[in-house]
């Protein structure tokens, strides 16, 4: 198992969601959260007090999946978030130790999807 | 020429009485022709006393008065305490509100008890009203033909109760994000009675010496601005900086909710200097036109001044700009025309722009919201361009300013603004200074960290998690 968190431009999260629906990845949790790359962010200006270089609006995805469904998942994002300008943001694949469905009680994989 | 804060209903007041004397004289003489000439003094004054003894109130000017004071108190709850509000951080934004709730009631009840006497009460050499009308005693539904001859006493009562209120809410720009509650209640009862009721008394009081020496103030830029400006700047450097300041600062959370405040600001002033007018009349339209005028001038200077510097204009700027020029025209609203008040709004944004783009960072003081930057500098620049666009073709009763033939106007504004600049700040540094050897006027590092809210209010003013 595997947890997988992206973190894409706001405005790909459409593209992404509709594409990981196709795949049959229809589990995810989405937050707002500020972010910075490389970019240097854009810097505010208020009553002329200039801020250093901020943090800039990014989407978070997390996505438990099952091995075989990890390539499927890193494609529709990839397919989704990319547009080629430098902000399209990073994927990060971690090892999943266990997951809990709550309502259940199943465990492992039957848990994931 | 000793006019001084002009109303219209205060200066007809006095020249309708003498003119229906002199009538009524003239009258009584024709129709009682074998009435010796020695009475004649005992009939003009006889004539002249019951001329006096019944001012008239007017319907027009009461509805208006009346409005106007709703729309002062709106400028206090909520268009400063949105505008204030917006601009601070997220964890302080209901200490804003409530600082400006709280000084509602508490100089609301101040002004009843003694603060409406100290400053419009009968004069004690020049410096204060006494106490006789205190608890509002012999304020009540006749005009008091002084001040205003047309309206209820009790109205222009409660017209100058909001002005009392709104000017402490002005200082709390000052020190927004670290004051603790209850001294800062203290402080503001204080200042209400020992700062502000005096100077309201030399500059608009019968009998204060600023009013006797010719000052021109409208409807308060030096009762309201500078006296709050100042004290402002007094308490920014009482308190001291914010943790982090300047290096780490947090932008405005809620720009929206400064806007709002800005747009009522804009709504609540033509209650504070066209109702200042006293009366619904041609005076109160030079004030409403003035006012309106000047506002738009200043939010458009900054702006552009904000484009030249920032290369972009900004809605902050736009707003603070439109409330400086508004601060500017305070004192000039009933004496200058139009044009003139497009001046005075462009120096507004020119002036405040600069000492809070680049003066308040030389010096390095922590005016948070910078009250002393725009109510401070809009004040004393809106009180010397009195000195500079009044004319006697707006007012009559008001003077000529520099660009109309007469020098001494200005030079008698700049003593005024002098002198209460003087009074306010070394008033408002011992009070400060007073209030924070008995009881602490900063909160605690930590409580600064987690924010005012929680920790002088218990309450949040957002739920983050439902």
């Amino acid at each position: 198992m595997k947890y997988i968190v992206a973190v894409i431009q706001p405005d790909r999260l459409d593209a992404v969601m509709s594409l990981l629906e196709q795949k049959e990845i229809h589990l995810v949790t989405v937050s707002n959260v500020m972010g910075r790359g490389r970019q240097k962010g854009i810097a505010e200006v208020y009553r002329s007090h200039k801020e250093a270089g901020s943090l800039l609006k990014k989407t978070k995805l997390e996505i438990g999946v099952n091995d075989e469904y990890v390539n499927a998942t890193i494609e529709a994002i990839m397919q989704g978030a990319q547009t080629g300008e430098i902000g399209d943001g990073k994927i990060f694949i971690m090892d999943l130790d266990e997951c809990i469905r709550i309502r259940t009680q199943e465990t492992g994989n039957l848990a994931i999807g | 020429m000793n006019a001084r804060r002009v109303s219209t209903g205060r200066r007809f007041g006095g020249s309708v009485m003498t003119l229906l004397a002199i009538m009524m004289l003239v009258l009584a003489r024709a129709a009682f022709a074998d009435t010796p000439a020695e009475a004649g003094n005992g009939d003009a004054a006889a004539v002249a006393s019951a001329a006096v003894a019944a001012p008239k109130v007017d319907t027009g000017d009461t509805a208006w008065v009346l409005i106007s004071s709703a729309l002062v108190l709106m400028m206090t709850i909520p268009a400063l305490a949105l505008f204030y509000g917006g601009l601070v951080r997220r964890k302080n934004v209901l200490s804003v509100l409530m600082q400006c709730f709280m000084i509602t009631c508490l100089v609301s009840i101040q002004w009843l008890v003694v603060g409406y006497s100290f400053s419009f009460g009968p004069d004690v050499k020049g410096l204060i009203g006494n106490l006789s009308w205190a608890g509002l005693r012999g304020v009540g539904a006749a005009p008091n033909a002084d001040y205003a001859a047309t309206i209820p006493h009790l109205v222009f009562m409660i017209f100058q109760a909001m002005f009392a209120i709104i000017t402490p809410a002005l200082i709390i720009g000052a020190f927004a994000e670290r004051m603790r509650f209850i001294p800062f209640c203290a402080f503001t009862l204080l200042w209400a009675t020992l700062i502000y009721d005096p100077v309201c008394h030399w500059v608009w009081g019968v009998g204060g010496f600023l009013r006797n020496m010719g000052a021109l103030d409208f409807a308060g830029g030096t009762v309201v601005h500078i006296n709050a400006g100042v004290a402002a700047l007094a308490a920014a450097l009482v308190l001291g900086r914010r943790a982090g300041y300047p290096k780490f600062v947090s932008p405005p959370h809620n720009l929206p909710f400064a806007v709002i405040g800005a747009g009522l600001l804009w709504f609540g002033w033509f209650g504070f200097n066209s109702g200042s007018a006293l009366g619904a009349n041609g005076l109160a339209a030079f004030a409403f036109v003035g006012t309106h005028m000047a506002a738009a001038a200043a939010g458009l200077t900054w702006a552009i001044m904000d484009l030249i510097y920032n290369k972009r204009p900004t809605v902050l700027g736009t707003i603070s700009g439109a409330v400086a020029g508004l601060v500017a025209i305070t004192p000039a609203s009933g004496f200058v025309t139009p044009l003139g008040a497009l001046g005075v709004g462009v120096g507004a944004g020119v002036f405040c722009y600069m000492s809070v783009a680049f003066v308040k960072g030389k010096f390095g003081y922590d005016d948070t919201l910078d009250a002393f930057g725009v109510h401070g500098i809009g004040g004393i620049w809106g009180a010397l361009a009195t000195g500079l666009w009044a004319t006697k073709s707006v007012n009559p009763a008001g003077a000529d300013g520099l660009f109309y033939g007469n020098p001494i106007q200005l030079w008698i504004q700049l003593k005024t603004v002098l002198i209460v600049m003087a009074f306010s700040f070394v008033g408002s540094l011992v009070l400060l200074k007073l209030v924070d050897i008995v009881a602490g006027l900063r909160v605690s590092e930590l409580d600064e960290r987690i924010g005012l809210d929680l920790t002088q209010h218990r309450e949040s003013g957002y739920t983050v998690i439902d």
